[in-house]
Parts: structure tokens; C-alpha cells; sequence
């Protein structure tokens, strides 16, 4: 019986080829749309969580102030490379501290001139930050000590002032006076926020100091910690011994802050996922609609299927064998549109997420759901339609308009 | 076989509608058909004619009375018992044909023996006789589109008697054919009852058209008039 049904399901499937090509259209175009979506949304998520990890695997960023954002320090005292120091010699199991002083500066080599930021720092802000060399040398302690003008320089820079030439070895203009690169960076682009991270030009912390700012304070430093060790206790140690030189007491609120990059990775990479999850919703409307597509062409083709219902009753056809071939339709038609979603889906993405420059990743859950999602639709509106027909008097069935 | 007929109507009603609209469209029909008539029932249009044939095909139940089929009470048949007494005893040709489209002749004759579980190939040998018999040998692959009324109404015949039932039931069958296509199709009949022994059935109002029977029955107003046989069949 079965096979009977299962080869009657088939010729009727073939009988009315442009509507079950419509059927299937609707469940292919929604399936692959929530797949789509969703997989790039992934995809986006995995390209953010690489790009914080290129931030280095944890940091601590001390800032004067409590409250975010430029001009925050509400007149809280700057920090001093004495503290910077301290934190050297006095916590354990870091990587290493990197003192931070900012300046927007244009820079010009021959005609060209871009507008950057430089960073004042030392040798430590390389490994904290995680940065490696393209090509040149970082620092010496002799530049260091005495401020030199020497610079090393970030991948857009060196696309802005050279092009595609080795700038090693060359002079920049800074401001007022003249500094040699002495190495590039390797590009790390984008950052998790959108800003670019190779748009900068590091100095020797006393030459920005001395040339630049012409300030003995620290805006900020950086520091890392030893891969293994706990970062809440170095945050801890950090935060006693920074209150203990600031000079605040027990009961008062701290006026610096410590910055967690994992904590911001946490934040960002939940916020991705709130976005692939609205991505999500608009693909699963798209789904809807494709089943509400798929339901109009199952009852707009009710009448013409309630009168071979009853032919098919008429000549003999138990109800159970008209109902298992309709049910066997929908599932043939949802399956194969299903199956149909899935390779497009998968086409489509992977397409589209080289495009992006996002990774692909093959999500087998929403694939499976969505599949199941349309196949329940499209038995659903194949079925039970075809369900009262059949439980219809044969004569009714017949003479239904 | 006994002297039991083979369709037996006692006090048989039929109405439609339910509470204050009703019409009842059969008021207690008694009459019985023996194995191998060819019966044509007769009468104006709301006499009851078609209400009784769909019934007498177990295409639709009465409200009353009861309808014995080779004995068989059929209205206390469960609505799979009453299938399987379509599938395997009757032959149905409407006026409308009712074949399935964009369906070949041969898939459509064959659709009965589909649902008796025949094997591919006894369908096909099959379908093929039968469409041969009713003169369409040839016309196998056409749609119900590219056949002519007459043609279609031969396909439905092919059908109708492909699977050997003992009865076949013709609801108007050249009611929607010239005269010429008619009395093609009822010479076919005419001979499926008189070679094959198949007991004929069939509703019509078209005095020539009856003529074919050898039994006539009148209904006028849900009730029978008269129950003659037709001496002058041809």
C-alpha cells in the first residue's frame, strides 16, 4: 500500500508541476534566507572574537577618573611614571607595563601629510598590546633614556606617507621637528569597534613627553597579564597598591579606574550575538511569510483537489490512502525544498561571507531547525486541508465548488 | 446466484437540511434490481433521481430505510466498508466525467486497479483492453484537455469497467454530449451490459436516451411513479 501511495503522491506532485515548483519556491527561499542570515551573523561574531583576541589575550588599562570617555578624569590627578614604575617592581606574574601619553599630531613625509595619533610609550607597549614587527627594530634603551626622535610606524600610516615603499630608515615630519622610523608594525586592522588600529605612530615615552606635550603626567598605562595567572588578583594587587599612593582611605570611592579587555570582549561579543539574533528574527519573518506563501497556494488549489478527492473516493480509494498520499506530497515537496534551501543556503553563504571577509561556519542547529520549521509547515497546509476533504460524503467531495 | 436480487431499496428517504429548512428529496423508495439489468431512471429535475443513484453508489448515505447490496445492509456499513464496496463492486460514469487532468487516459483508467494493488503490469495490460473496448486504442497519452466530450465520457466508461464490477452507475452520462456522441456512448454501455452481464444503471431525463434500458423507473416528487419494462428496446 505504500508504494502504491508513495507512486500516486509522486504523479500527482508531477500532475501539477507549477504548483508544487511553487511550493517548494516558498520553502526554499525561506529556509535559505534564516540560514543565510544566521550564518553570517556567526560568521561576525567569530571575525569580532578574532579581532579582540589580536588585542592581546588580557589587559588592564589604568585610567585616572571613574566616568568613560575623553575628559573623564573629573580632576583626578594624572598618573607619574613613578607609579607606573611601582606597579613595575611591586606587582608580580605581569608581562610587562607600558606607560601612555596621546597626541594628536599631523605627520608629513615629502608632500604627503596625514593626521594621526602618536602614542609616547616604551618597549613594553609591543608586548602588551601584542603587537610584532613588519620590518626595522623597536626602541633602544639609549632612546629611550634620552628621548630621541625615532619612531615606529603602523601599516596605514605607511601606506598614507610611502606607499608601498620600505619607510625604515626614513625621516616623518612630527609637529616641529624631524623622527626616524625605525620599524613598522604588522597590520592587526580593524579594531572590534571599527576604528583602525593601525593608524598609529609610537614614540620613546620622553620624546612625546619633552616634544610633544611638555608634561610630566601619564594619561594612562597599560599592563598584561602572565598567561596562566589570574587576572582578578592582579587586578586586585593593582587597585590596593594604586589606592595606597594615591592616598585613599578605606571608605572612599577609588578616582581611577582599571579596565578589563576582557571584560569588553564580553560585552562585545554579547552585543554581536544580540545583532545575529535580530538577524535571526528578520530571516525566521522570512520564513514565516514563505509559509504563508506556501499555505495560499495549498488552499487557493483546494477546490480543484476537493473534486479529485472525491473522484478518488469514487473509485474506491479508502480515506486513509487518499490522506497518506496527500501527506506523502507534502512531505516529498517540503523535504526536497527543504534540501533545496540548505544548498543554496550553504552556496550563499559562503559566497557572501568571503565578501564580508567574515569566516564561514556551518551552524548544523539552524539548519536542522529551519528544515524541520518549513517541512512542518508545508504538512501541515498540505494536510490538513486535504484531511476535511476527505472526511467529506464522497457525492460532497464531487460536487465541491 | 440465488433468487436474492442483487440491490434491494425498502422505504428509503433522504432529506437535506437540518431544523425549519429541510427538503426531502426522497419520501420512501421501494424497489430491487437483479443481477444484470439495465435500469434507467427516469423523471424531472427534483424528482430524486440522482439523490437515489448517489446512494445506490454508496456516495452518499440515506436518512432512512434501508439498502441491501447482494444482501449486505449498507447503511450499517462503516464508511471503509463502504469504500471498499466502490473498489471492488461498482463503476461509476458522471455527466461531468470527472476524470483527473493533466492525467493520461491510461493513468486515469488505471487508477482503480492502483488502488486494488494490481502489479504494474496487469494495470497497464489492463487499462490498455479497457481503452481498446471503449474504442480509444491509440489515445492512451492524451490529457482529458486534448480529448473531445465524447472522448472524455469513453475514457470515464474505460474506467468505470476496467476493474469487472458487477454494477455500473451512470449519472447522466450524455448529459453533456450532442446526439450523435450519445448514442455512441450508450451503444457502449448497451454492450458492456448485454456481453459483459454488468448491471447497468443509469440516470437520465432524455426519453431516447432511456430507450437503451430494459427497465424504466419514474420518480416524480421523491416518490416512484411507475416501474415498467421498456418492450421496444432496441
Amino acid at each position: 500500500m505504500l508504494w502504491n501511495t508513495f507512486l500516486l503522491a509522486l504523479r500527482a506532485i508531477r500532475r501539477n508541476l507549477m504548483r508544487s515548483i511553487l511550493t517548494t519556491l516558498g520553502i526554499v527561499i525561506g529556509i535559505a534566507a534564516v540560514i543565510t542570515l544566521v550564518t553570517l551573523g556567526n560568521g561576525a561574531t567569530k571575525s569580532v572574537t578574532e579581532q579582540i583576541a589580536s588585542m592581546g589575550s588580557s589587559q588592564l588599562i589604568v585610567m585616572p577618573g571613574q566616568r568613560f570617555g575623553p575628559g573623564g578624569s573629573d580632576g583626578a590627578p594624572s598618573f607619574k611614571v613613578a607609579d607606573v614604575e611601582a606597579v613595575r617592581s611591586q606587582i608580580t606574574s605581569i608581562v610587562g607595563v607600558a606607560p601612555m601619553v596621546n597626541k594628536g599630531v599631523t605627520v608629513v613625509h615629502q608632500t604627503k601629510n596625514w593626521l594621526t595619533a602618536t602614542v609616547g610609550t616604551n618597549n613594553d607597549y609591543f608586548k602588551v598590546g601584542n603587537w610584532t614587527l613588519d620590518s626595522g627594530r623597536i626602541f633602544s634603551d639609549a632612546e629611550e633614556r634620552a628621548g630621541k626622535a625615532v619612531c615606529v610606524i603602523g601599516e596605514t600610516i605607511r601606506n598614507r606617507l610611502f606607499g608601498r615603499e620600505n619607510p625604515v630608515g626614513s625621516e616623518i615630519r612630527v609637529k616641529n621637528f624631524s623622527c626616524e622610523v625605525i620599524g613598522l608594525l604588522k597590520s592587526k586592522g580593524q579594531a572590534a569597534m571599527g576604528q583602525d588600529q593601525d593608524d598609529i605612530v609610537v614614540m620613546p615615552f620622553r620624546t612625546v613627553q619633552r616634544r610633544l606635550t611638555g608634561s610630566q603626567d601619564v594619561g594612562r598605562f597599560m599592563l598584561s597579564v602572565q598567561q596562566g595567572a589570574s587576572i582578578d588578583s592582579v587586578k586586585e594587587q593593582l587597585i590596593s597598591l594604586m589606592r595606597e599612593r594615591r592616598k585613599i582611605s578605606e571608605n572612599e570611592d577609588a578616582d581611577f579606574r582599571v579596565m578589563d579587555t576582557r571584560q569588553l570582549a564580553e560585552t562585545l561579543t554579547a552585543t554581536t550575538k544580540i545583532l545575529t539574533a535580530l538577524l535571526g528574527a528578520v530571516a525566521a519573518v522570512s520564513l514565516l511569510v514563505g509559509g504563508i506563501g506556501i499555505m495560499n497556494i495549498m488552499l487557493v488549489s483546494v477546490t480543484e483537489r476537493t473534486r479529485e478527492i472525491g473522484i478518488r473516493l469514487a473509485i474506491g480509494a479508502l480515506e486513509n490512502e487518499v490522506l497518506l498520499q496527500f501527506l506523502i506530497e507534502a512531505v516529498v515537496l517540503s523535504a526536497f525544498g527543504g534540501l533545496l534551501g540548505i544548498v543554496l543556503a550553504t552556496g550563499a553563504s559562503i559566497g557572501l561571507s568571503s565578501l564580508m571577509s567574515v569566516p564561514y561556519m556551518f551552524d548544523t542547529n539552524i539548519n536542522l531547525l529551519s528544515f524541520f520549521f518549513s517541512a512542518f509547515i508545508g504538512v501541515v497546509f498540505g494536510y490538513f486541508p486535504a484531511r476535511r476533504a476527505a472526511s467529506l460524503n464522497p457525492i460532497d467531495a464531487l460536487r465541491y465548488e | 446466484m440465488s433468487e436474492a436480487p442483487l440491490i434491494r431499496f425498502s422505504g428509503l428517504t433522504k432529506v437535506y437540511g437540518q431544523g425549519k429548512v429541510t427538503f426531502q428529496a426522497l419520501k420512501g423508495i421501494d424497489f430491487s434490481i437483479n443481477a444484470g439489468e439495465f435500469v434507467a431512471i427516469m423523471g424531472p429535475s427534483g424528482s430524486g433521481k440522482s439523490t437515489a443513484m448517489n446512494i445506490l453508489g454508496c456516495l452518499d448515505t440515506p436518512t432512512e430505510g434501508s439498502y441491501a447490496f447482494q444482501g449486505v445492509q449498507v447503511e450499517k456499513l462503516t464508511r471503509t466498508q463502504r469504500a471498499l464496496l466502490r473498489r471492488h463492486q461498482l463503476g461509476f460514469v458522471f455527466q461531468g466525467f470527472n476524470l483527473l487532468s493533466r492525467t493520461t487516459a491510461l493513468e486515469n483508467v488505471e487508477l482503480p486497479l492502483l488502488y486494488r494493488r494490481e502489479s504494474t503490469a496487469k494495470r497497464h495490460a489492463a487499462a490498455r483492453v479497457a481503452l481498446e473496448q471503449v474504442g480509444l486504442k491509440g489515445w492512451e497519452h492524451h490529457t482529458p484537455a486534448e480529448l473531445s466530450g465524447g472522448q472524455q465520457q469513453r475514457v470515464a466508461i474505460a474506467r468505470a469497467i476496467v476493474t469487472q464490477p458487477s454494477v455500473l452507475l451512470a449519472d447522466e452520462p450524455t448529459g453533456n454530449l450532442d446526439t450523435k456522441t450519445s448514442q455512441e456512448v450508450m451503444e457502449l454501455i448497451q454492450r458492456f451490459n448485454r456481453q459483459h452481464g454488468i448491471t447497468v444503471l443509469m440516470v437520465t431525463h432524455e426519453p431516447d436516451i432511456a430507450a437503451h434500458a430494459r427497465r424504466i423507473i419514474r420518480f416524480v416528487d421523491g416518490l416512484v411513479e411507475s416501474d415498467r419494462l421498456n418492450e421496444e428496446t432496441p
